[in-house]
């Protein structure tokens, strides 16, 4: 008998999944996307986390206070510092604390510095992950005199641990100051260079312009913060909101862009650095002398209740949640992990676009992914 | 927004809300489960109050019973608040969802299903997120325990 | 004075029957041209590491060799001896096959150009024709090692690429036609000959000539699949792109296949635009050992300038790259070439 074939759509097309990671090189780390696809169109972003999942949360709960900061270096590594700050800032409100003067600039300049680090990274995998490579040895060049200024102050040149609960963990060191100028003078000089090599260039521009907009009521409804939510015009600098250490004697911008889109994003990034360089150089001269940390107890117990601290670092705000029953370990200790909630917009923000362009977007997010899954 | 005029507001709907501002920085709300998605509408909603921004959502468990407590902040009048949502019910807790009113809540209940074993009612995708998908257990849990990787000093 | 060519070919016929002598000069070319190819290939590649960490702050090869000059040498050797890793599920046949397409094709048009007046192995009266047909089957390779992967990667790079290569073959081919209006012939030794009593053909045609040469880097450098035309392999996006389960010596093949490309492209514009293997003004075109350091000169100009855009840009997308073909390289393409009919009409082409 002859069979008969009867092609019923000729153009029928299928959308198909596709793993993006969790070894992948655009996710900068062990995070899974699973993508819809329809031929290059993505439909559905579902991230798959916990490929890094440590639960730092429930390590916190068998830990003393001093011992939860060296955790929290492992969270977000770029700002390991002012992660430790976070910590530390709530401890020491929860037992108020007044830390010396000379303790509040130094973490604030250092802080700083994690920021212009965390940034300079970021952009160097910016424009990797949109094709270009060189950004990355450019970003890499000033990044490491930061990290040999880190590591000449405490040893370390990534997961900093210089914080502890009531101060720093030694004074800085004598060099401090001079190196830090010399970086700022060689910085100054090279930001502009970031700006030749990318900023104006008519590929990156139709990249990013235009690219993953998120209005403000979606970085609202999505809790969306740092840099990522300014792009979009929300107002949520806590150094600006919620001054901590030396945040509130010194002058700078909240920089703002309405755009919402990755050119935008990417124009926030590249001003904070500046911001971050008139910080530094409002402070650096004036380092109050005193001691560096105020002397507690070798187990500090938190009285009864409920702490809150929020820090901005380099992807915006982090909060620390610490429920205590007044032992020596928090009952509950909770991140609000800035990454976190910038990830959960993803896939709001990239369907229908085209696979390019989520890598773009996914750069301009920022994340660094055991800073989401904690 | 003043804590009290907050307070005030608040009360006016319901009488079973409790508040207190003892130990803690924030105006701390205790709503029951079978109302908190109705308030937190209305706290979303209404103009004067306008919490738009749920900055941290915590799951907890208190030994007894299980929590979730909400972090909001109005971001244009700048004022913040707690909820807290408790349910006793161990074996089957259930809180409903408030991700159609802050989206950010949809990851974040995500992760406390996984790690405190709470559904939330009316969630579009209540999967899990970060644990394999044959975990045993919630390990934020009190009474969780893992006699190889745990180490309890 | 006899050419060193000319003296082998007498030798030959000289000392064996026609047909022996036949067979053995096609042999030698052929060993020639493999080995140059692979020398050439694997000092591209070399280079394009020098022009690399030159641009991005870093030394470069520096430790296998003075300099580093036998870098790529070892680099190949690692290649030889790596194991052929493969997928289970890969259609073994498609799979294995597809790295000779983009090799052999590369090897055929080499053959084609002419590096001096007598260093010319295979004169065809079709040349340009010929090269940018033979060139382009490169393609095929691409998208059968995509789609034999059996990996999804590897198919959206491959038809990334099917897109891409369909487009941009057209911008490749009437930019030359609109120099091949000048010369009126497609045999390369005639296009030659036109520049060689007329001034190089960017100087002959002037505007239209050179609106030519900036489509065809253009389209040349979408065609050899390099940054910020890169988007078959992507890795930024694609892990590695249509050869993301091939290993060793196969992604060798691949991968000198590329640089090859590149040095191809170079020589199709030095031919056409640049007039190959003359001197400018003529000054030393008698020396007949002159006449191929000319050619690569100028060649190694080019592939220098092709691997600044490498490491200067990003890499556009897919919509915009089909954009920039068909809604502005095309259509500007099809003006100049009535523009450079016009000008060839009307007679106001420059003449020497």
């Amino acid at each position: 008998m002859q069979q008969e074939y009867i092609v019923k759509d000729p153009f029928k097309t299928e959308e198909y999944m596709i793993n993006m990671g969790p070894q992948h090189p655009a996710t900068h780390g062990v995070l899974r996307l699973v993508l819809t696809i329809d031929g290059e169109i993505i439909k559905k972003v579902e991230p798959d986390l916990g490929y890094i999942h440590r639960s730092i949360e429930k390590m916190c709960e068998y830990d003393t206070y001093q011992q939860i900061v060296h955790l929290t270096d492992r969270m977000d590594y770029l700002s390991s510092h002012i992660n430790n700050e976070a910590v530390c800032l709530t401890v020491e409100k929860a037992l108020e604390l007044e830390v010396p003067e000379r303790v509040k600039v130094i973490r604030t300049i250092i802080g700083e510095l994690t920021r212009l680090a965390s940034h300079q990274l970021w952009w160097g995998v910016f424009g990797m992950d949109i094709g270009g490579l060189t950004t990355y040895f450019y970003a890499f060049r000033d990044r490491e005199m930061i990290n040999d200024i880190f590591e000449e102050t405490c040893g370390a040149r990534l997961t900093m641990n210089y914080n502890v609960p009531g101060g720093l963990m030694f004074d800085i060191h004598p060099n401090f100051v001079n190196r830090t100028k010399a970086f700022i003078k060689h910085f100054k000089t090279k930001l502009p260079e970031y700006d030749q090599l990318l900023t104006g260039n008519i590929i990156f521009e139709k990249r990013t312009k235009g690219v993953g907009v998120i209005s403000k009521e979606d970085a609202i409804s999505f809790g969306v913060t740092g840099p990522t939510a300014r792009g979009s015009g929300l107002v949520s600098d806590i150094r600006k909101s919620h001054p901590y250490s030396a945040y509130d004697r010194v002058n700078f911008n909240e920089v703002l862009f309405t755009e919402g889109d990755t050119w935008s994003r990417y124009k926030v990034r590249i001003q904070e650095m500046w911001e971050s360089i008139s910080i530094i150089e409002q402070l650096i001269d004036n380092i109050p002398e005193g001691d560096f940390k105020v002397p507690t107890k070798a187990v500090i117990k938190l009285p009864k209740g409920e702490f809150y601290q929020r820090v901005e670092t380099a992807r915006g705000e982090l909060g620390v949640y610490i429920n205590s029953d007044g032992n020596k370990n928090p009952y509950r200790l909770k991140f609000r992990s800035p990454g976190f909630s910038n990830l959960s917009i993803l896939d709001h923000v990239a369907r229908g676009s085209k696979l390019g362009d989520l890598v773009a977007i996914m750069a301009s997010f920022d994340l660094v992914i055991p800073d989401i899954d904690r | 927004m003043t804590n009290l005029e907050l307070q005030n507001t608040i009360a006016a709907w319901s009488d079973q809300i409790t508040f207190t501002e003892e130990a803690t920085e924030f105006l701390t709300a205790q709503v029951p489960a079978a109302e908190w998605h109705e308030i937190a509408l209305k706290l979303r909603s209404t103009p004067e109050l306008h919490f738009d921004y749920l900055f941290c959502e915590t799951g907890i468990d208190y030994g007894t019973d299980l929590g979730v407590i909400y972090h909001l902040r109005s971001t244009d009048l700048k004022h913040e608040m707690v909820v807290k949502v408790n349910t006793s019910d161990r074996e089957n807790a259930r809180i409903d969802t408030v991700c159609d009113i802050w989206r950010t809540a949809e990851m974040n209940e995500r992760e406390i299903h996984d790690l405190f074993g709470i559904e939330f009612n009316n969630h579009p995708n209540m999967q899990v997120l970060i644990l394999p998908e044959n975990w045993v257990g919630f390990p934020l849990r009190k009474d969780y325990s893992d006699p190889v990787n745990m180490i309890i000093r | 004075m006899m050419l060193p060519t000319e003296w082998i070919h007498n030798f030959l016929y000289a000392s064996m029957p026609e047909g022996i002598a036949h067979a053995v000069e096609l042999v030698l070319i052929a060993v020639g041209f493999l080995m140059f190819f692979a020398v050439a290939g694997l000092y591209l590649v070399l280079l394009e590491r020098w022009i690399a960490a030159w641009i991005q702050l870093r030394r470069g090869p520096n430790r296998v060799g003075p300099w580093g000059i036998f870098q790529t040498i070892a680099d190949a050797l690692k290649l030889v001896t790596k194991e052929l890793t493969g997928t289970n599920k890969a259609d073994k046949f498609l799979y294995n096959l597809a790295p000779y397409f983009p090799i052999v094709a590369a090897l055929i048009t080499i053959s084609v150009f002419a590096y001096s007046q007598s260093l010319h192995a295979f004169d065809i009266n079709i040349g340009i024709f010929f090269i940018t047909a033979v060139s382009s089957i490169g393609v095929i390779g691409i998208l059968l090692a995509g789609w034999s992967s059996n990996n999804k990667y590897a198919l959206i790079g491959a038809m990334r690429s099917g897109v891409m290569v369909v487009s941009y073959e057209l911008s490749v081919g009437l930019s030359l036609l609109t120099m091949v209006l000048l010369t009126g012939s497609l045999q390369l030794s005639e296009i030659i000959e036109v520049q060689r009593t007329g001034g190089w053909l960017i100087v002959q045609g002037h505007i239209p000539a050179v609106i030519a040469f900036m489509i065809y880097m253009i389209a040349g450098t979408a065609e050899t699949n390099r940054t910020p035309f890169d988007l078959i392999e992507a890795e930024s996006e694609l892990g590695a792109g249509y050869h993301t389960e091939y290993s060793g010596m196969k992604f060798a093949y691949f991968f000198l296949a590329e640089f090859i490309n590149m040095f191809i492209v170079a020589s199709i514009a030095v031919t056409v635009f640049f007039g190959a293997w003359l001197s400018p003004f003529g000054i030393t075109d008698g020396i007949f050992w002159l006449q191929p350091v000319w050619f690569f000169a100028k060649v190694l100009v080019i592939i220098v300038l092709m691997m600044l855009f490498r490491w200067t840009f990003p890499r556009l997308r897919i919509d915009q790259i089909l954009t920039l073909e068909w809604k502005y390289l095309l259509p500007l393409n099809l003006i100049n070439l009535v523009l450079m009919a016009v000008i060839i009409w009307l007679g106001w082409t420059i003449n020497f």
